[in-house]
């Protein structure tokens, strides 16, 4: 057994008065998919945002790799080259069309070589299945071929390990699955992947470990078959006969 | 009664002025100044107005044998049309330098440091909520008339010092412009940058700042119809732009049945060079609104 690519140690965040973590710890072997699920509020996605710097935390420890997230002398931009992130509201750049918001950040922050940059990011478009709309605006573009772009980009900075921020909750019935195919084929692909979602199916059918979070707390974690045939606490057991 | 309705207000007949007066509230809000609305009838208005003004001093003049009334303003036109060029130059002037130091200004209004922030937020409330004449006489008597640069002597001229004042309302004006267009950008572009790595800096100079010129434009256009409108603000520090000129062409002439006519020729000068600039301004308005 390699060393975890994520180790999370008793998180704790809190919001002025309202604390959101009470004490989180897991970890995340390379080339696993992790889903976190849990009812609205429960902090999911602000581990997420822990994890790749985004927001500070209180107490506890995450490393990615040797990197220790909570050090106050952190290089951001090491980790973020390791950590990409997808958000529910895609947050494309919408003055730029979708091939250049791919290439952006490889070239203006890694300063690679652009030509190597484009043939990257024409090949991630395919692998996203959106050929042929590299020069559309974000605009012009669906809301789930959006979000496809929005994988790109994160892909193209080559990271180790994806959060997804609950992709697809912002999403139509029918552009759902095409954003979720896309994910699978990356978990498939041994890309480390974290995901927050609603999509119980989805996460049952592709991770490897589902975490259940509940007021800041994690209430149970496992297999997925285990957890949502069997799960061992109330709570869980609560919100899975609401939401299935 | 001029109360704004409430939220809640159950008139549906009401409603549409309602929603289009909310409407103008919010646009008015985001220019951070009035919205100069010109419209080609007022022009054409005034024009019938002045052509009415001028066939009746035409005519009495005409039959008191005094020269005609257009051949007076033809006469003065070349001198006045000097006087205007002035006037524009003083606009360009001071919306260039005031545009430059407002941008500044205003990135200094979102700084992460706060003291930098509230004493920019300062100097934009009090250059903002000045009146542009007060600010225009003060510059006039503070700045030096003589500046030595390398033991050379130069002369400020007035309208120079004229230029600088009315500068400060419009770099005040367009650091709120600037704030307010930033601002506006959503908070998902800002994490979405930093989660590629982008720095602060480069997050405004390529992904922010780009998206915020779209939202600038039409507001910057309308701050610069306003103050060309307010450079004759000028001549009362005795700079001679072409209100003052005009002024001393009426003086010269002793005759009040020009008074009118030639003010009024002012005035559609004014109007001509600011209508396509209105115009363009909404026309911008309403083809980026969609955009957003």
């Amino acid at each position: 057994m390699t060393a975890p690519l994520i180790r999370i140690e008793g998180l704790r965040k809190r919001f002025g008065v309202n604390e959101v973590l009470k004490g989180v710890s897991f970890e995340v072997a390379r080339g696993e998919a992790i889903c976190i699920i849990g009812p609205s509020g429960s902090g999911k996605s602000t581990i997420l945002r822990c994890i790749n710097a985004l927001v500070p935390f209180e107490a506890g420890s995450i490393h990615v790799g040797e990197t220790d997230v909570g050090d106050p002398r952190l290089d951001k931009i090491a980790l973020r080259r390791r950590v990409g992130m997808v958000f529910q509201q895609y947050n494309l750049f919408p003055h730029r069309t979708a091939l250049q918001n791919v290439m952006m950040a490889p070239i203006q922050v890694l300063k690679q070589d652009r030509r190597e940059v484009e043939a990257r990011a024409r090949a991630l478009m395919a692998k996203v299945r959106l050929e042929g709309k590299e020069d559309a605006y974000p605009g012009e573009l669906s809301g789930g071929q959006q979000q496809r772009v929005a994988i790109a980009r994160s892909l193209c900075m080559q990271p180790e390990v994806m959060l997804f921020d609950e992709v697809t909750a912002a999403l139509d019935p029918e552009t759902v699955k095409e954003v979720l195919v896309t994910i699978r084929d990356l978990v498939e692909e041994g890309m480390t992947c974290l995901l927050v979602t609603h999509e119980m199916a989805f996460a049952r059918d592709v991770a490897d470990h589902v975490y259940f979070t509940d007021s800041g707390v994690i209430v149970e974690h496992g297999a997925p078959d285990a957890l949502f045939t069997a799960p061992r606490h109330e709570r869980t057991r609560a919100f899975l006969e609401r939401v299935l | 009664m001029r109360r704004p309705l409430a939220d809640n207000a159950a008139f549906p007949v009401l409603l549409p002025p309602a929603a289009r007066l909310a409407r103008r509230l919010e646009e008015e809000r985001r220019y951070a100044l009035p919205v100069v609305r010109l419209d080609v009838r007022t022009m054409l208005v005034l024009a019938a107005l002045l052509c009415l003004w001028a066939g009746v001093a035409e005519a009495q003049a005409l039959g008191s044998g005094q020269e005609s009334v257009l051949a007076a303003i033809l006469k003065w036109t070349p001198l006045i049309s000097r006087g205007f060029a002035l006037n524009v130059a003083i606009s360009l002037i001071a919306m260039g330098l005031g545009t430059m130091l407002g941008l500044f200004l205003g990135l200094a209004q979102i700084s992460l440091l706060a003291p930098v922030r509230a004493g920019s937020w300062a100097l934009t409330q009090f250059f903002r909520n000045a009146p542009w004449l007060v600010l225009l006489f003060y510059c006039i008597f503070v700045l030096p008339f003589r500046v030595t640069v390398f033991g050379q002597t130069f002369d400020v001229p007035n309208w120079l010092r004229a230029t600088i004042g009315l500068t400060l309302p419009v770099m005040a004006n367009v650091s709120e412009i600037v704030r307010g267009a930033v601002q506006s950008i959503p908070r998902g572009q800002w994490e979405a940058a930093e989660s590629l790595g982008y720095r602060r800096g480069q997050t405004l100079r390529e992904i922010i700042l780009p998206q915020c010129l779209k939202r600038m434009a039409p507001p910057w256009m309308n701050l610069y119809a306003i103050l060309i409108m307010s450079t004759p603000l000028a001549s009362v520090v005795g700079v001679e732009e072409a209100m003052t000129l005009t002024r001393g062409a009426l003086n010269a002439e002793r005759r009040g049945d020009l008074l009118i006519p030639m003010y009024g020729a002012l005035l559609l000068a004014f109007f001509v060079y600011c209508w396509p600039i209105a115009r363009a301004t909404q026309a911008l308005e309403h083809r980026w609104q969609v955009t957003t």
